[in-house]
Protein backbone atom coordinates (compact mmCIF):
# COMPACT_ATOMS: atom_id res chain seq x y z
CA UNK A 1 0.00 0.00 0.00
CA UNK A 2 1.48 3.67 -1.09
CA UNK A 3 2.23 6.19 1.87
CA UNK A 4 0.61 9.38 1.50
CA UNK A 5 3.10 12.47 1.86
CA UNK A 6 1.89 15.93 1.78
CA UNK A 7 5.36 18.36 1.32
CA UNK A 8 4.53 22.20 2.05
CA UNK A 9 7.98 22.97 0.29
CA UNK A 10 9.53 22.54 -2.76
CA UNK A 11 13.09 20.99 -1.14
CA UNK A 12 11.12 18.38 0.67
CA UNK A 13 9.32 17.69 -2.44
CA UNK A 14 12.15 16.69 -4.24
CA UNK A 15 13.58 14.75 -0.96
CA UNK A 16 10.69 12.96 -0.65
CA UNK A 17 11.22 12.00 -4.47
CA UNK A 18 14.73 11.31 -4.26
CA UNK A 19 14.52 8.82 -1.34
CA UNK A 20 11.65 6.92 -2.80
CA UNK A 21 13.44 6.72 -6.29
CA UNK A 22 11.17 5.03 -8.83
CA UNK A 23 8.86 3.96 -6.30
CA UNK A 24 7.86 7.79 -5.99
CA UNK A 25 5.10 9.54 -7.67
CA UNK A 26 4.25 12.58 -7.95
CA UNK A 27 0.35 13.99 -7.93
CA UNK A 28 -1.92 16.97 -8.61
CA UNK A 29 -4.96 16.20 -10.18
CA UNK A 30 -4.61 12.39 -9.97
CA UNK A 31 -6.92 11.76 -12.80
CA UNK A 32 -4.69 9.28 -14.19
CA UNK A 33 -2.64 8.14 -11.17
CA UNK A 34 -6.14 6.80 -9.22
CA UNK A 35 -6.91 4.73 -12.37
CA UNK A 36 -3.57 3.32 -12.48
CA UNK A 37 -4.24 2.44 -8.50
CA UNK A 38 -7.21 0.82 -8.79
CA UNK A 39 -6.13 -1.24 -11.66
CA UNK A 40 -2.78 -1.83 -10.24
CA UNK A 41 -1.14 -1.08 -13.01
CA UNK A 42 1.01 1.44 -10.91
CA UNK A 43 1.88 0.74 -7.43
CA UNK A 44 3.71 3.52 -5.91
CA UNK A 45 5.56 2.93 -2.61
CA UNK A 46 5.00 7.13 -2.11
CA UNK A 47 2.85 9.31 -2.99
CA UNK A 48 3.80 13.25 -3.06
CA UNK A 49 1.32 15.35 -3.48
CA UNK A 50 2.38 18.89 -4.69
CA UNK A 51 -0.88 20.61 -4.43
CA UNK A 52 0.44 22.19 -0.76
CA UNK A 53 4.08 22.87 -1.67
CA UNK A 54 4.22 26.78 -1.56
CA UNK A 55 7.45 27.69 -3.21
CA UNK A 56 6.49 25.69 -6.75
CA UNK A 57 5.83 28.26 -9.42
CA UNK A 58 2.68 29.73 -9.63
CA UNK A 59 -0.25 28.52 -11.20
CA UNK A 60 0.48 30.47 -14.22
CA UNK A 61 2.54 33.92 -15.00
CA UNK A 62 2.44 36.18 -17.93
CA UNK A 63 5.36 37.54 -19.31
CA UNK A 64 5.74 39.97 -22.19
CA UNK A 65 7.74 36.91 -23.94
CA UNK A 66 5.21 34.04 -22.54
CA UNK A 67 3.44 32.10 -20.36
CA UNK A 68 5.00 30.03 -17.42
CA UNK A 69 2.85 27.22 -16.37
CA UNK A 70 3.46 25.71 -13.17
CA UNK A 71 2.76 22.06 -11.80
CA UNK A 72 -0.99 23.32 -10.36
CA UNK A 73 -2.72 24.81 -12.81
CA UNK A 74 -6.04 22.55 -13.93
CA UNK A 75 -7.32 22.08 -17.43
CA UNK A 76 -10.05 24.37 -16.43
CA UNK A 77 -8.10 27.18 -14.98
CA UNK A 78 -5.73 26.81 -17.92
CA UNK A 79 -9.28 26.98 -20.78
CA UNK A 80 -10.29 29.88 -19.00
CA UNK A 81 -7.63 32.11 -19.02
CA UNK A 82 -7.87 34.87 -21.04
CA UNK A 83 -4.28 35.30 -22.16
CA UNK A 84 -4.41 31.94 -22.80
CA UNK A 85 -7.79 32.09 -25.40
CA UNK A 86 -5.97 34.42 -27.13
CA UNK A 87 -2.53 33.58 -27.77
CA UNK A 88 -3.35 29.50 -27.73
CA UNK A 89 -6.27 28.91 -28.98
CA UNK A 90 -5.51 25.80 -29.89
CA UNK A 91 -4.36 25.04 -26.58
CA UNK A 92 -7.65 25.80 -25.25
CA UNK A 93 -9.37 23.85 -27.67
CA UNK A 94 -7.37 20.51 -26.75
CA UNK A 95 -7.71 21.39 -22.81
CA UNK A 96 -11.38 21.23 -23.43
CA UNK A 97 -11.44 17.85 -24.91
CA UNK A 98 -9.99 16.16 -22.00
CA UNK A 99 -12.53 14.24 -19.47
CA UNK A 100 -15.23 16.64 -18.72
CA UNK A 101 -16.10 19.74 -16.53
CA UNK A 102 -14.98 17.29 -13.75
CA UNK A 103 -11.81 16.20 -14.89
CA UNK A 104 -10.67 19.35 -16.08
CA UNK A 105 -11.72 20.65 -12.24
CA UNK A 106 -8.36 18.38 -11.35
CA UNK A 107 -6.55 17.43 -14.17
CA UNK A 108 -3.15 19.24 -14.55
CA UNK A 109 -1.47 20.55 -17.90
CA UNK A 110 1.76 19.56 -16.34
CA UNK A 111 1.12 16.08 -15.44
CA UNK A 112 -0.82 15.90 -18.49
CA UNK A 113 2.95 15.95 -19.99
CA UNK A 114 3.94 14.08 -17.34
CA UNK A 115 1.81 10.81 -17.99
CA UNK A 116 3.33 10.41 -21.20
CA UNK A 117 0.48 9.10 -23.19
CA UNK A 118 1.12 9.44 -26.79
CA UNK A 119 -2.77 10.34 -27.16
CA UNK A 120 -2.23 13.30 -24.19
CA UNK A 121 -4.70 15.77 -26.03
CA UNK A 122 -2.75 18.96 -24.65
CA UNK A 123 1.06 17.25 -26.16
CA UNK A 124 0.12 18.35 -30.00
CA UNK A 125 -0.98 22.03 -29.58
CA UNK A 126 2.12 22.29 -26.83
CA UNK A 127 4.20 21.13 -29.17
CA UNK A 128 3.67 23.73 -31.80
CA UNK A 129 4.14 26.21 -29.57
CA UNK A 130 7.15 25.14 -29.22
CA UNK A 131 6.89 24.22 -25.29
CA UNK A 132 9.96 23.81 -22.87
CA UNK A 133 9.99 22.23 -19.85
CA UNK A 134 12.16 22.86 -16.25
CA UNK A 135 12.78 19.80 -14.74
CA UNK A 136 14.22 20.30 -11.16
CA UNK A 137 15.65 17.44 -8.88
CA UNK A 138 18.16 17.98 -5.64
CA UNK A 139 20.78 18.48 -7.99
CA UNK A 140 19.53 21.56 -9.48
CA UNK A 141 17.20 22.34 -12.63
CA UNK A 142 17.78 21.61 -16.37
CA UNK A 143 15.52 22.97 -19.49
CA UNK A 144 14.35 20.93 -22.60
CA UNK A 145 12.02 21.36 -25.37
CA UNK A 146 8.77 19.35 -24.90
CA UNK A 147 10.08 17.62 -28.12
CA UNK A 148 12.57 15.66 -26.76
CA UNK A 149 10.76 15.32 -23.19
CA UNK A 150 8.21 12.30 -24.69
CA UNK A 151 10.73 9.52 -24.87
CA UNK A 152 7.95 6.30 -25.59
CA UNK A 153 4.75 5.82 -24.22
CA UNK A 154 4.96 6.44 -20.27
CA UNK A 155 8.53 7.27 -20.30
CA UNK A 156 9.40 11.27 -20.36
CA UNK A 157 12.71 12.94 -19.53
CA UNK A 158 11.49 13.02 -15.97
CA UNK A 159 12.94 10.50 -13.94
CA UNK A 160 13.15 9.37 -10.73
CA UNK A 161 13.96 11.88 -8.16
CA UNK A 162 13.06 14.83 -10.88
CA UNK A 163 10.07 16.89 -11.06
CA UNK A 164 8.32 19.03 -13.58
CA UNK A 165 8.10 22.43 -11.83
CA UNK A 166 7.19 24.77 -14.93
CA UNK A 167 6.01 24.72 -18.91
CA UNK A 168 6.98 28.01 -20.83
CA UNK A 169 5.38 28.50 -23.96
CA UNK A 170 6.88 31.33 -25.97
CA UNK A 171 4.21 34.16 -27.34
CA UNK A 172 3.24 33.54 -30.45
CA UNK A 173 4.68 35.27 -33.71
CA UNK A 174 2.72 38.24 -34.47
CA UNK A 175 0.09 37.47 -37.24
CA UNK A 176 0.31 33.72 -36.07
CA UNK A 177 -2.95 31.46 -35.53
CA UNK A 178 -2.95 28.03 -34.36
CA UNK A 179 -6.55 25.49 -34.01
CA UNK A 180 -6.27 21.71 -32.63
CA UNK A 181 -8.71 18.98 -34.02
CA UNK A 182 -9.56 15.57 -32.91
CA UNK A 183 -11.57 12.44 -33.51
CA UNK A 184 -13.10 10.34 -30.99
CA UNK A 185 -15.66 7.83 -30.59
CA UNK A 186 -17.59 9.82 -28.33
CA UNK A 187 -17.61 13.52 -27.24
CA UNK A 188 -16.54 13.52 -23.59
CA UNK A 189 -14.47 10.93 -21.86
CA UNK A 190 -12.90 9.25 -24.53
CA UNK A 191 -9.16 8.91 -25.13
CA UNK A 192 -8.37 10.64 -29.09
CA UNK A 193 -8.28 8.78 -31.90
CA UNK A 194 -6.17 10.75 -33.99
CA UNK A 195 -5.29 14.66 -32.93
CA UNK A 196 -3.87 17.36 -34.68
CA UNK A 197 -2.39 20.84 -33.88
CA UNK A 198 -1.76 23.54 -36.63
CA UNK A 199 0.16 26.44 -36.31
CA UNK A 200 0.31 28.89 -39.33
CA UNK A 201 2.43 31.76 -39.66
CA UNK A 202 1.69 35.16 -41.44
CA UNK A 203 4.21 33.58 -44.58
CA UNK A 204 2.26 30.43 -44.45
CA UNK A 205 5.01 28.64 -42.60
CA UNK A 206 3.11 25.31 -40.80
CA UNK A 207 4.02 23.53 -37.76
CA UNK A 208 2.32 20.37 -36.59
CA UNK A 209 1.52 18.17 -33.65
CA UNK A 210 0.20 15.14 -34.52
CA UNK A 211 -1.47 12.76 -31.36
CA UNK A 212 -2.16 9.30 -31.02
CA UNK A 213 -0.47 8.31 -34.49
CA UNK A 214 2.62 7.19 -33.17
CA UNK A 215 4.86 5.93 -29.99
CA UNK A 216 4.77 9.43 -29.08
CA UNK A 217 3.22 13.23 -29.80
CA UNK A 218 5.22 14.05 -33.23
CA UNK A 219 6.02 17.32 -34.01
CA UNK A 220 7.00 18.15 -37.72
CA UNK A 221 6.58 21.41 -40.52
CA UNK A 222 6.11 21.25 -43.89
CA UNK A 223 8.72 22.84 -45.92
CA UNK A 224 8.68 26.11 -46.99
CA UNK A 225 5.83 28.55 -46.50
CA UNK A 226 2.52 26.91 -48.32
CA UNK A 227 0.20 28.87 -50.54
CA UNK A 228 -3.27 27.69 -48.47
CA UNK A 229 -4.91 29.43 -51.80
CA UNK A 230 -3.57 26.26 -53.30
CA UNK A 231 -5.78 23.30 -51.55
CA UNK A 232 -4.22 20.47 -53.85
CA UNK A 233 -1.11 21.57 -53.76
CA UNK A 234 -1.67 21.67 -49.67
CA UNK A 235 -2.80 17.96 -49.35
CA UNK A 236 0.01 16.82 -51.40
CA UNK A 237 2.32 18.53 -49.38
CA UNK A 238 0.68 16.87 -46.08
CA UNK A 239 0.47 13.38 -47.71
CA UNK A 240 3.95 13.61 -48.44
CA UNK A 241 4.76 15.29 -44.56
CA UNK A 242 2.85 12.93 -42.61
CA UNK A 243 4.30 9.69 -43.34
CA UNK A 244 6.47 10.59 -40.13
CA UNK A 245 3.42 8.88 -38.57
CA UNK A 246 3.04 5.70 -37.37
CA UNK A 247 0.07 4.64 -35.91
CA UNK A 248 -0.77 0.97 -34.61
CA UNK A 249 -4.38 -0.69 -34.63
CA UNK A 250 -6.00 -0.92 -31.56
CA UNK A 251 -9.12 -0.76 -29.52
CA UNK A 252 -10.39 2.97 -31.11
CA UNK A 253 -9.45 2.07 -34.31
CA UNK A 254 -7.38 0.53 -37.05
CA UNK A 255 -3.86 1.99 -38.46
CA UNK A 256 -5.38 2.33 -41.81
CA UNK A 257 -8.19 3.60 -40.31
CA UNK A 258 -5.70 6.52 -38.16
CA UNK A 259 -3.75 7.12 -41.54
CA UNK A 260 -6.55 8.35 -43.63
CA UNK A 261 -7.98 10.49 -41.43
CA UNK A 262 -4.78 12.18 -39.86
CA UNK A 263 -4.69 13.69 -43.41
CA UNK A 264 -8.02 14.75 -43.12
CA UNK A 265 -7.81 16.43 -39.71
CA UNK A 266 -4.55 17.58 -40.82
CA UNK A 267 -6.11 19.65 -43.50
CA UNK A 268 -8.87 21.08 -41.11
CA UNK A 269 -6.29 22.09 -38.26
CA UNK A 270 -4.22 23.87 -40.84
CA UNK A 271 -7.12 25.92 -42.77
CA UNK A 272 -8.90 26.29 -39.61
CA UNK A 273 -5.25 28.18 -37.94
CA UNK A 274 -5.14 29.90 -40.91
CA UNK A 275 -8.35 31.34 -40.95
CA UNK A 276 -7.42 32.55 -37.52
CA UNK A 277 -4.18 34.26 -38.39
CA UNK A 278 -6.16 38.04 -39.06
CA UNK A 279 -8.65 37.39 -36.23
CA UNK A 280 -6.07 36.06 -33.97
CA UNK A 281 -8.99 35.15 -31.26
CA UNK A 282 -10.52 31.82 -30.73
CA UNK A 283 -13.90 31.30 -32.19
CA UNK A 284 -16.28 30.84 -29.21
CA UNK B 1 -14.11 -1.08 5.73
CA UNK B 2 -11.15 -0.63 7.65
CA UNK B 3 -11.21 -3.51 9.59
CA UNK B 4 -8.94 -5.15 7.03
CA UNK B 5 -6.27 -2.75 6.89
CA UNK B 6 -3.47 -2.77 10.62
CA UNK B 7 -3.85 0.28 12.56
CA UNK B 8 -0.21 1.95 11.40
CA UNK B 9 -2.21 1.52 8.10
CA UNK B 10 -4.43 4.18 8.41
CA UNK B 11 -4.37 8.03 8.34
CA UNK B 12 -6.84 10.26 10.09
CA UNK B 13 -8.67 13.03 8.05
CA UNK B 14 -10.64 15.97 8.97
CA UNK B 15 -12.95 17.12 6.79
CA UNK B 16 -16.44 19.55 6.64
CA UNK B 17 -18.77 17.41 4.55
CA UNK B 18 -22.30 19.05 4.33
CA UNK B 19 -21.26 21.85 7.12
CA UNK B 20 -20.24 19.43 9.32
CA UNK B 21 -16.64 18.67 10.63
CA UNK B 22 -16.13 14.63 10.33
CA UNK B 23 -12.84 12.71 11.25
CA UNK B 24 -12.34 9.35 9.54
CA UNK B 25 -9.44 7.24 9.46
CA UNK B 26 -8.14 5.68 6.07
CA UNK B 27 -5.77 3.70 4.59
CA UNK B 28 -3.74 6.23 2.09
CA UNK B 29 -5.24 4.93 -1.25
CA UNK B 30 -8.75 5.22 -0.53
CA UNK B 31 -10.98 7.72 -2.35
CA UNK B 32 -12.84 9.90 -1.17
CA UNK B 33 -15.88 8.30 -3.12
CA UNK B 34 -15.42 5.05 -0.49
CA UNK B 35 -14.95 7.40 2.55
CA UNK B 36 -18.19 9.26 1.77
CA UNK B 37 -19.81 5.98 1.23
CA UNK B 38 -18.25 3.54 3.68
CA UNK B 39 -17.24 6.03 6.80
CA UNK B 40 -19.14 9.26 7.22
CA UNK B 41 -22.05 6.94 6.41
CA UNK B 42 -23.27 9.15 2.80
CA UNK B 43 -24.94 6.63 0.03
CA UNK B 44 -26.34 9.45 -2.02
CA UNK B 45 -23.16 9.78 -4.19
CA UNK B 46 -23.02 6.27 -6.29
CA UNK B 47 -20.34 4.02 -6.94
CA UNK B 48 -20.56 3.39 -10.35
CA UNK B 49 -17.43 2.77 -13.09
CA UNK B 50 -14.94 4.50 -10.30
CA UNK B 51 -12.54 5.70 -12.78
CA UNK B 52 -13.52 9.16 -13.82
CA UNK B 53 -16.04 8.03 -16.79
CA UNK B 54 -19.57 7.83 -15.44
CA UNK B 55 -19.61 11.20 -13.12
CA UNK B 56 -22.15 9.07 -10.75
CA UNK B 57 -19.52 10.10 -7.36
CA UNK B 58 -19.62 13.78 -8.72
CA UNK B 59 -19.42 15.96 -5.85
CA UNK B 60 -18.44 19.84 -4.95
CA UNK B 61 -15.02 20.17 -3.25
CA UNK B 62 -14.39 23.93 -2.12
CA UNK B 63 -17.53 24.38 -4.41
CA UNK B 64 -16.17 22.84 -7.51
CA UNK B 65 -17.42 19.32 -9.12
CA UNK B 66 -15.35 16.52 -9.11
CA UNK B 67 -15.14 12.59 -9.71
CA UNK B 68 -15.10 11.72 -5.76
CA UNK B 69 -13.88 8.28 -7.26
CA UNK B 70 -10.52 10.31 -8.62
CA UNK B 71 -9.68 12.18 -5.10
CA UNK B 72 -7.73 10.51 -2.63
CA UNK B 73 -9.78 10.42 1.15
CA UNK B 74 -6.51 11.40 2.54
CA UNK B 75 -6.46 14.91 0.26
CA UNK B 76 -9.22 16.72 1.69
CA UNK B 77 -7.85 17.28 5.01
CA UNK B 78 -9.23 20.80 5.80
CA UNK B 79 -11.17 20.76 2.94
CA UNK B 80 -15.16 21.33 2.08
CA UNK B 81 -17.07 18.86 0.61
CA UNK B 82 -20.84 19.27 -0.51
CA UNK B 83 -22.76 16.10 -1.49
CA UNK B 84 -26.11 15.32 -3.30
CA UNK B 85 -27.40 14.90 0.82
CA UNK B 86 -25.86 18.60 1.26
CA UNK B 87 -27.76 20.17 -1.53
CA UNK B 88 -31.24 18.71 -0.43
CA UNK B 89 -30.60 19.41 3.51
CA UNK B 90 -34.41 21.29 3.49
CA UNK B 91 -36.15 19.38 1.29
CA UNK B 92 -36.04 19.03 -2.39
CA UNK B 93 -34.36 21.86 -4.17
CA UNK B 94 -36.06 23.57 -7.38
CA UNK B 95 -33.46 21.10 -8.75
CA UNK B 96 -34.50 18.22 -8.05
CA UNK B 97 -37.89 19.24 -8.53
CA UNK B 98 -37.56 20.26 -12.21
CA UNK B 99 -36.07 16.44 -12.75
CA UNK B 100 -38.67 14.94 -11.59
CA UNK B 101 -41.59 17.32 -13.22
CA UNK B 102 -39.33 16.84 -16.33
CA UNK B 103 -39.33 12.56 -15.98
CA UNK B 104 -35.95 13.02 -15.77
CA UNK B 105 -35.42 10.37 -13.07
CA UNK B 106 -35.65 6.43 -15.02
CA UNK B 107 -33.82 4.21 -12.97
CA UNK B 108 -32.54 6.95 -10.61
CA UNK B 109 -28.63 5.51 -10.15
CA UNK B 110 -27.17 8.85 -11.99
CA UNK B 111 -29.29 11.12 -10.69
CA UNK B 112 -27.24 12.06 -7.66
CA UNK B 113 -23.96 12.62 -9.83
CA UNK B 114 -26.34 14.85 -12.52
CA UNK B 115 -27.72 17.09 -9.90
CA UNK B 116 -24.54 17.51 -8.18
CA UNK B 117 -23.31 18.10 -12.08
CA UNK B 118 -26.25 20.49 -12.70
CA UNK B 119 -25.90 22.26 -9.54
CA UNK B 120 -22.70 23.50 -10.28
CA UNK B 121 -23.41 24.20 -14.11
CA UNK B 122 -25.85 26.92 -12.86
CA UNK B 123 -23.56 28.31 -9.91
CA UNK B 124 -21.06 28.83 -12.26
CA UNK B 125 -23.12 29.61 -15.72
CA UNK B 126 -26.95 31.09 -14.61
CA UNK B 127 -28.42 31.43 -18.14
CA UNK B 128 -27.01 28.54 -20.24
CA UNK B 129 -27.49 27.01 -23.85
CA UNK B 130 -28.86 23.93 -24.67
CA UNK B 131 -24.93 23.54 -26.06
CA UNK B 132 -23.70 24.59 -22.83
CA UNK B 133 -25.63 22.39 -21.00
CA UNK B 134 -24.73 19.40 -23.27
CA UNK B 135 -21.17 20.59 -22.94
CA UNK B 136 -21.86 20.52 -18.85
CA UNK B 137 -23.39 17.43 -18.34
CA UNK B 138 -20.84 15.61 -20.86
CA UNK B 139 -19.20 13.58 -17.88
CA UNK B 140 -22.13 12.38 -16.62
CA UNK B 141 -23.60 9.04 -18.30
CA UNK B 142 -27.50 7.73 -18.24
CA UNK B 143 -27.91 3.84 -18.93
CA UNK B 144 -31.60 4.66 -19.26
CA UNK B 145 -30.63 7.57 -21.96
CA UNK B 146 -32.71 10.10 -20.19
CA UNK B 147 -30.57 13.33 -21.57
CA UNK B 148 -33.01 15.15 -23.41
CA UNK B 149 -35.32 15.49 -20.31
CA UNK B 150 -32.04 16.13 -18.07
CA UNK B 151 -31.48 18.78 -20.47
CA UNK B 152 -34.98 20.16 -19.79
CA UNK B 153 -34.60 19.67 -16.18
CA UNK B 154 -31.86 22.15 -15.84
CA UNK B 155 -33.49 24.92 -18.68
CA UNK B 156 -36.64 24.58 -16.34
CA UNK B 157 -34.47 25.61 -13.27
CA UNK B 158 -32.33 28.40 -15.09
CA UNK B 159 -35.48 29.96 -15.53
CA UNK B 160 -36.61 29.70 -12.45
CA UNK B 161 -33.86 31.00 -11.23
CA UNK B 162 -34.44 33.92 -13.31
CA UNK B 163 -31.64 32.78 -15.83
CA UNK B 164 -33.48 31.47 -18.86
CA UNK B 165 -31.72 31.33 -22.05
CA UNK B 166 -33.26 32.45 -24.96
Amino acid sequence: MPKYYRPTSRADALTALAGAGTGARPFVGGTDLLVGLRHHTVEPELIVDLKGVADLPEPIVVTDDGVQIGPTLTMGELAAHPLVQRWYPALVEAALTVGSVAIRNRASLVGNSCNGSPAADTAPPLLVHDARVTIASQDGERTAPLVEFFLAPRRTLCGPGELVIRIDLPRPAEGSGSAFRRLTRRRGVDLATVSVAAVVDSDGRVVLGLGAVGPRPIRTELPGPVDLTDEPALIRLLDEQLEVATPISDVRASREYRVATLRVLAKRAVLAAADRRTSREMAS
Amino acid sequence: MTSTHADDDLQTVTLTVNGSERTVAVPPHRTLLDGLRDEVGLPGTKSCCAEGECGACTVLLDGRAVNACLVLCVEVEGRDVTTVEGLSRNGLTDLQEEFLNAGAVQCGFCIPGQVVSAEYLLRTNPSPSEEQIREGMSGNLCRCAGYQRIVRAVQATAVRRGGGHD
